[in-house]
């Protein structure tokens, strides 16, 4: 039973780090580049939320939607201002900017909210599920992560392969020109996939904080680390790989914890991502491209 | 139809284009010939908006192209078919037709797709197979199938041939001959020069960036200089 609960709590942060890293794999998709502010997204995401629902006394739902639109709004006007400039510079450059959004939107975060950590956790206060006598209990929370999970994956899927838009998105993944050749307007579609990569943050940051209640202006890197981490070994540039790779991730983490060490459970989790890197480059579900002639 | 006047590309230092300009007018297949490097399609690259010129005009149907956005040029009816197919492997055939309609009002797409299945019977075959798996034959004629699903006007073709078997270049010739026969403007861009001046209404020679010899089909077929350095004597 207690294997069970673990499992369940691993899926549970695992579907975390699958949201989060959804965001990630969409992202170097389209943009060829490993966005490291990400993970700050998630931060900025849970202070918005955590701001309306306490200082503002707004109903959770609504703290959420803000965090939702305030997050979507950041990606698209960083990737405006930070990436876009950057389209055609070499993508060490790209990475450099990266890691430099990531330190400016944490020290903002600083500055604004302050180093003490943020208490958080009146965002879903539904009661735990209790099952077998009581013997496994699962939280609401936990239940609600993964199903959040499971529709936003169902909804990229859909989105990506039926609608319009979803196909143009692709089509510009795999070769922007040709993309650009078809009248699709590649920048408005990089621009629309940094959108929905960080409203998915935010969605991320809030059920993060509603599992793991402490909220500091560095709460995002390491969670952003490790879906980057979940978005490599699914297969970096594919939807279902990263969900895959951060169900996984989670599991791993959670069982690490249990039956190894807590501190060691991080360290069990990058040596996964090298020794697939050893083993599978591409990772879980990528593909390695052959070009026919 | 198009005229390009003067137009100067360049790659970083290197100058690729130096001061081309020619024409295509209505109804025409117009054929670029030359060599490796000679310029061929960072032209067709600039008419479609990829690159751009630093000086000159360019004018399709009296719209300049020289600042336009090249999902806008598009639309207009100047459709560019990329060297090497460029197709969207990961795509079904289907899909990859789908993108080429993209600036399509959806009434004309089920008409198009009719039309590029009648051109490409084995397209509509395999239009459920992912693009990646198919011959190179197959890519070619998915990527001229989805460079007309935009309703093109003048259709840009480049190095249409290239990597094919002999019999399938055969049917990628004959092909441009109908879609012309059906009212098609065609560019097409050729190192095939033998195939592709006998059926160009004119031609123009291309060299190191330079246009350095013009005339019909039939002119340049019989010219002594371009037999000797592009139909092997």
């Amino acid at each position: 039973m207690e294997a069970l609960t673990n499992f369940i709590n691993g899926l549970s942060l695992g579907s975390v780090y699958a949201i989060i890293a959804l965001g990630y794999t969409m992202v170097y998709g389209i943009a060829k580049m490993l966005n490291f502010a990400h993970g700050d997204v998630i931060m900025v995401g849970a202070y918005i939320c955590f701001c309306s629902v306490s200082y503002l006394g707004l109903h959770p739902l609504l703290g959420v939607l803000l965090s939702i639109v305030g997050c979507t709004v950041l990606g698209m006007v960083v990737e405006r201002l930070a990436y876009k400039p950057l389209r055609n510079a070499p993508s060490l450059n790209v990475l450099i900017t990266a890691i430099g959004v990531s330190y400016f939107l944490q020290n903002a975060a600083l500055l604004i909210m302050g180093s003490d950590p943020k208490s958080f956790s009146s965002i879903i206060s539904l009661p735990a599920l209790n099952l077998f006598d009581g013997a496994l209990t699962i939280s609401a929370t936990a239940v609600l992560t993964i199903v959040a999970c499971v529709i936003i994956m169902v909804a990229l899927v859909m989105f990506t392969t039926k609608t319009k838009m979803g196909k143009a998105m692709r089509a510009c993944s795999e070769d922007r020109d040709a993309a650009q050749l078809m009248g699709i307007n590649v920048n408005g579609t990089i621009s629309m996939v940094f959108a929905i990569g960080s409203g998915l943050a935010a969605i991320a940051g809030v059920l993060m904080c509603a599992a793991y209640p402490t909220l500091m202006p560095t709460t995002g890197s390491m969670p952003g680390i490790k879906a980057f981490t979940a978005a490599v070994l699914g297969g970096i540039g594919s939807i279902p790989g990263a969900a895959l790779g951060g169900v996984l991730l989670g599991v791993i983490e959670i069982f690490a914890r249990a039956y190894i060490g807590t501190q060691l459970a991080d360290a069990v989790v990058f040596a996964v991502l090298i020794v697939m890197l050893l083993i599978r480059p591409a990772g879980l579900l990528g593909k390695p491209v052959n070009e026919k002639v | 139809m198009l005229s390009v006047y003067n137009i100067n590309v360049w790659y970083g230092a290197i100058h690729a284009i130096k001061n081309v300009s020619f024409d295509v007018n209505d109804g025409e297949i117009v054929a670029l010939i030359g060599a490796n490097g000679a310029g061929k399609s960072t032209t067709l690259k600039t008419l479609s908006g990829l690159l751009r010129s630093r000086s000159g005009s360019i004018t399709f149907m009296d719209e300049d192209l020289m600042h336009m956005p090249a999902e806008r040029i598009v639309k207009h009816g100047l459709v560019h078919v990329p060297e090497g197919r460029r197709i969207f492997q990961q795509m079904t055939v289907e899909e990859n037709l789908d993108m080429g309609a993209y600036t399509q009002p959806k009434e004309t797409i089920a008409e198009n797709l009719e039309r590029v299945y009648e051109y490409f019977p084995r397209l509509k075959e395999r239009r459920r197979q992912v693009a990646g798996t198919l011959s190179g034959g197959e890519q070619q004629m998915l990527a001229m199938g989805r460079g007309l699903m935009a309703n093109p006007k003048l259709l840009m073709l480049d190095e249409p041939s290239m990597g094919l078997a002999p019999i399938m270049v055969e049917q990628i010739f004959e092909i441009i001959e109908a879609l012309h026969e059906a009212g098609t403007t065609i560019l097409l861009v050729e190192q095939n020069a033998q195939a592709a001046l006998s059926i160009a209404t004119r031609g123009y020679v291309m060299e190191t960036g330079k246009v350095t010899l013009t005339g019909t089909g039939q002119e340049l077929l019989h010219n002594d200089d371009v037999r000797k350095a592009y139909l092997g004597g």
